[in-house]
């Protein structure tokens, strides 16, 4: 009975600490009202700037963001889409402000858990880089601030929010990279991947059900076999078929994996192919890309502001930055095709030797509706293992 | 497993004023209940929560439901739960006997440089996991790996990339950890019962049906359940190598709580995390009363 008693105490007391140590959790110290600093020349607080103009123009804007000092990002690793670049030149350019890179390989449900978990708290992500779908499902939980930066009307209207929540910021197609020192004759096309001499060389950057890249490989594998955005099953069928034949190994691409000959095929984006194709030059790699031109599949990643920045003015300055030439210059460099391509082609601010270095496509890109693309996942997830295994 | 042992020799030893316990001995445990209440239990708490609420998207209103239970136990998902048990099972057996074997035989050697250096070796093996195991493989018995090419293995029908590849990666760090558990008891197996069992005209078999084995039980059975576990919850080497065409519950669980394709999906990667737990719960009920039966022979 004694003991019985005793335990019951214990287990009181232990939900007694439990509970101190939550809500001290939970009043963390460095709360900070959103935008409640930095209140400079505007006529609007930074948190609830919907342009440029909020600021009374980019002198107000860049001085409100230089007060706030800091800037948070998340999920940019150096070496995709030339992030390393970007960063190292927003820094060059505003020196008062310091960048806070965290967690460069997180995935995009990372970002999200990110803002969800750290609301209201000096650490939050300030700004967010992120899949389509995430940034439409974020966008209907009302996590992201409208903002329009000066190049908005430049933006295709199938790319962009209409409040301006988020919008597209860079992309690429879906590509074959190829190891032209093993592989005799490169693959160009989807139907090429099953010719037995590819036997156990084709791989993808992930799991289809994982990786936004590998997705992206199935679903251009659908186009490529009578099937359409609102039918990925072609595409789940086409693999299932590559597994079969042993031509498609399961294992993840990576640098590593292309560096040894492990993956002398992989579909992946066509930025980072072609970024492989730098990295091994001289490495006994001899790194080919070809965007498939019977299954043409591009996807923009997009860009937005959390809503309850911690540096509010410092995000907005980032996005300005993102969308000037300059921004849009350098992920071309990176070998992405930024949003703004064709306004820039058109009015000539375009660094026309990062154009030429661009894997070729034929044709102009289409995007599903989001209704189509949720559908696509929702089938992926159901097949795939079963298709592959 | 520290409770049971000590309602055992409540059991035994001592009279009854022993087993009445003064309100001070728990007060010593207070710190160890409490880093198990933070570490365990909130998480727990949270895990089941989320497994059967919903929060809506808009108005933020959270509600009960069982559709992430029910969901978690279909299609897909309800495949790789039991892809999971199947490997781990396959895996935890399979290690566990040749890892007894080898314990055996470098126990009974008479070179204490091989004890040395395979225990140390055990013990740096049996953490050696995630990404750099598997790349370590694919290096060597991948398809272009050096071994592949050397003896040919793909003509033999050797996959790395298949269930039974990533059977043998996972042995690689399972044997070395029942060698590490299990060494300490075969070195308790004194060589005075085998003499003994010897002079009574005991066979070799003999011995170990009936002496060898029964005092071992415990710790076997042990070793089974902490290699089970390990593989049960083994990620990163099996993301890397296999992808989706091997189905595992832990990279389901990444893809729904991780990934950059499903969105929404974190729900039933909780109510998955709660089946985890719940065949975990499984595996120590069948064990613990197993374990309590052998043990009762070493009193």
């Amino acid at each position: 009975m004694l003991s019985s008693s005793a335990r019951r105490g214990a287990a009181a007391l232990l939900g007694a600490a439990v509970l101190t140590t939550l809500s001290a959790c939970g009043a963390a110290p460095d709360q900070q009202p959103a935008g409640a600093t930095g209140d400079a020349k505007g006529t609007v607080r930074p948190g609830a700037a919907a342009s440029v103009a909020d600021f009374g123009g980019m002198e107000g804007l860049v001085a409100a963001a230089e007060k706030e000092g800091q800037l948070n990002v998340i999920a940019l690793p150096a070496d995709w889409a030339n992030y390393g670049e970007m960063l190292k030149a927003f820094q060059a350019k505003y020196p008062k402000i310091k960048v806070g890179s965290e967690n460069p390989d997180a995935s995009s449900a990372d970002e999200i858990a990110a803002v969800k978990s750290r609301k209201g708290q000096k650490r939050a992500p300030d700004v967010l880089d992120l899949g389509i779908a995430f940034a439409r499902s974020g966008a209907a939980e009302n996590l992201f601030a409208p903002y329009k930066v000066t190049a908005w009307d430049k933006i295709p209207a199938s790319q962009k929010d209409a409040d301006g929540r988020w919008y597209n910021d860079y992309g690429g197609y879906v590509s074959i990279g190829c190891d032209a020192a093993k592989i005799p004759t490169c693959p160009q096309t989807f139907a090429d991947l099953l010719k037995p001499e590819y036997k156990g060389k084709v791989a993808l950057n992930g799991n289809p059900t994982k990786s936004g890249s590998a997705f992206g490989g199935v679903y251009a594998a659908a186009l490529a076999n009578k099937g359409s955005f609102a039918d990925i099953q072609p595409g789940i069928d086409f693999f299932g078929q590559l597994r079969k034949s042993g031509n498609f190994i399961p294992v993840e691409s990576t640098p590593a994996t292309v560096e040894k000959g492990e993956t002398p095929i992989s579909i992946d984006w066509d930025y980072l192919n072609a970024g492989y194709a730098e990295q091994f030059k001289g490495k006994g790699v001899d790194w080919k890309v070809a965007v498939p031109t019977d299954g043409v599949y591009a996807q923009y990643y997009s860009q937005a502001v959390n809503k309850d920045a911690p540096n509010p003015a410092a995000a907005r300055l980032w996005m300005e930055f993102l969308y000037s030439a300059q921004g849009q210059n350098l992920w071309l460099k990176g070998h992405a095709r930024p949003v703004l391509l064709p306004a820039m082609t058109q009015d000539g601010t375009v660094d026309k030797d990062a154009v030429t270095k661009l894997p070729q496509v034929q044709g102009t890109p289409s995007f599903p509706e989001s209704t189509e693309l949720d559908k696509a996942k929702a089938t992926l997830a159901e097949k795939w293992d079963k298709a592959l295994s | 497993m520290s409770a049971p042992t000590s309602t055992r020799s409540t059991g035994t030893a001592g009279g009854d004023g022993r087993r009445r316990r003064g309100p001070r001995t728990w007060l010593a445990a207070l710190p160890l209940l409490a880093f198990t209440g933070l570490c365990f239990g909130i998480p727990l708490g949270a895990i089941a929560f989320g497994a059967v609420t919903r929060t809506d998207a808009t108005t933020g209103a959270t509600r009960l439901t069982g559709e992430h239970l029910a969901r978690s136990l279909q299609g897909p998902y309800l495949a790789s739960l039991i892809g999971s048990v199947q490997l781990s099972a396959l895996t935890a057996v399979t290690g566990g006997v040749l890892g007894v074997l080898i314990a055996q035989a470098v126990v009974t050697s008479r070179s204490a440089a091989l004890r040395g250096a395979v225990l140390t070796a055990s013990g740096v093996l049996a953490n050696f996991g995630g990404v750099p195991l598997a790349f370590a493989f694919i290096a060597t018995v991948g398809i272009s790996g050096v071994v592949t090419r050397l003896a040919d293995l793909t003509d033999l029908g050797w996959d790395l990339y298949s269930f039974t590849g990533l059977t043998v990666v996972y042995l690689y760090f399972l044997i070395p950890l029942m060698v590490l558990v299990i060494a300490p008891a075969l070195d308790g197996l004194r060589p005075q019962w085998r003499e003994a069992a010897q002079n009574n005209g005991a066979t070799g078999w003999q011995f170990w049906r009936h002496v060898g084995l029964p005092v071992l039980t415990p710790s076997l059975l042990g070793g089974f359940v902490l290699l089970f576990g390990t593989a049960f919850a083994a990620h990163a080497t099996a993301a890397a190598l296999v992808g989706g065409s091997v189905p595992l519950v832990t990279l389901k669980i990444a893809d729904a709580l991780s990934g950059n394709v499903l969105t929404g999906q974190e729900n039933v990667a909780l109510a998955l995390g709660l089946d985890m737990i719940l065949i975990a719960g499984l595996i120590m009920a069948v064990y613990l009363p197993l374990q309590r039966r052998s043990a009762r022979w070493l009193r």
